[in-house]
């Protein structure tokens, strides 16, 4: 039977098939159910038959390089950041592993961000140029980087005083954590591992390695603020010593 | 003018979320909380039904000599409850922009478990702001 049926697509296009799929419907034929008010289901879809036929761009097809109008409900990222937490949670055994398998998730989307970043700000450029040195790499993160995925700056960068292969970016309100509260028996947790995560892959993608992680700074005034700490890697360190 | 107490009551009737922000009702210890909330619920549920006009959205206001309760019931069942004196008069506002707290600090954080008890510190400071201290 479910071959008689037409298409959804192909059955506004034809009356006479819709009506001859409606009579071998079972809610149509059978007097066992009593669902008199129950719309069928091909009523149903024939009413939708204009969003149908005129389907949007789809987001493959809108230009790359158009970053206006395209932004997303952050209500909408929020409720998947809350599933994605929730999912990844059930799956893990302990903060550190959430927060690896946070970090990994948004490692995933930072190879992205740095590829489309880079392609939007040079693509037009006669001159393509691409960041060698530390410091306009972390200006750019703390800036562009932030301005892409979050829509705004973060609020401090700061060269960590005891080790000298260890900066921070510091986000007063990060976007991700605004609807989150973290319950007291996981005190530990950053949920802005997932922001560490796109960090790292934005560094390695520019050739940066380095490993980075999340931790919750409160302050009395921006309850969620946040410090991303950034551990460059040796081989780094001693390239920006032969530069100088 | 005075706004005694919050109660979030989920769609099976537990209360789920209860505060008190001033004083002039009796204090009730938590079961009593617990029972008075069920017991809401039900009662809330029959005025559902009493409308001659057919269907309807139940008890809104519930006064008595010196205070009235505010009920703002959302589409998913969950009842908001604001326990007032009886001159108050945006009960109905607050309750809408506690609603709203609720969607933003409850439900898009992921360690809240629906139809469990709240606790979440975000929505405490977001009660706190729309309705002062108390």
């Amino acid at each position: 039977m479910a071959y008689s049926q037409p298409h959804p697509r192909l059955s506004v296009l034809s009356n006479s098939s819709h009506s001859s799929a409606e009579h071998l419907s079972p809610t149509a034929s059978s007097t066992r159910f009593s669902l008199p008010t129950a719309p069928s289901i091909h009523s149903q879809l024939s009413t939708q038959k204009v969003p149908l036929n005129r389907p949007g761009p789809s987001i493959y097809d809108r230009p790359l390089n158009k970053s206006r109008g395209a932004e997303v409900s952050v209500s909408a990222f929020a409720f998947l950041l809350s599933e994605i937490v929730q999912y990844t949670q059930k799956r893990v055994n302990g903060i550190n592993d959430l927060e690896r398998r946070l970090n990994t998730l948004g490692y995933r989307i930072g190879v992205r961000v740095v590829e489309l970043m880079l392609w939007r700000s040079e693509s037009s450029s006669k001159t393509p140029k691409r960041e060698v040195r530390l410091l306009p790499v972390l200006m750019m993160i703390h800036s562009q980087v932030w301005k892409a995925v979050f829509g705004k700056a973060a609020d401090a960068i700061e060269k960590s005083v005891e080790n000298a292969d260890e900066y921070m970016i510091i986000d007063n309100d990060p976007v991700i954590e605004r609807h989150i509260s973290v319950p007291r028996d996981l005190s530990q947790l950053s949920c802005s591992s997932f922001t560490a995560g796109i960090v790292e892959a934005v560094l390695d993608g520019l050739g940066f390695p380095a490993r980075v992680t999340a931790h919750s700074t409160p302050l009395a005034q921006f309850r969620s603020r946040t410090t991303i700490l950034i551990k460059l890697e040796k081989s780094v360190l001693e390239r920006e010593e032969l530069f100088k | 003018m005075a706004i005694f107490g919050l109660w979030i009551i989920n769609k099976a009737g537990g209360l789920v979320y209860q505060r008190n922000f001033a004083e002039g009702l009796a204090q009730l210890t938590s079961n009593e909380n617990l029972v008075l909330a069920g017991t809401l619920h039900g009662i809330h549920a029959i005025t559902a039904r009493l409308s001659p006009m057919g269907p309807s959205s139940g008890a809104q206001v519930i006064e008595g000599e010196t205070f009235k309760m505010t009920i703002f019931l959302t589409a998913t069942g969950t009842k908001f409850v604001l326990l007032t004196s009886l001159n108050e008069t945006i009960a109905e506002i607050l309750l809408q922009r506690i609603y709203e707290a609720y969607a933003d600090a409850v439900m898009k954080n992921p360690f809240h478990t629906p139809e469990m008890p709240i606790r979440s510190d975000g929505f405490d400071t977001r009660v706190t702001a729309i309705i002062g201290t108390g």
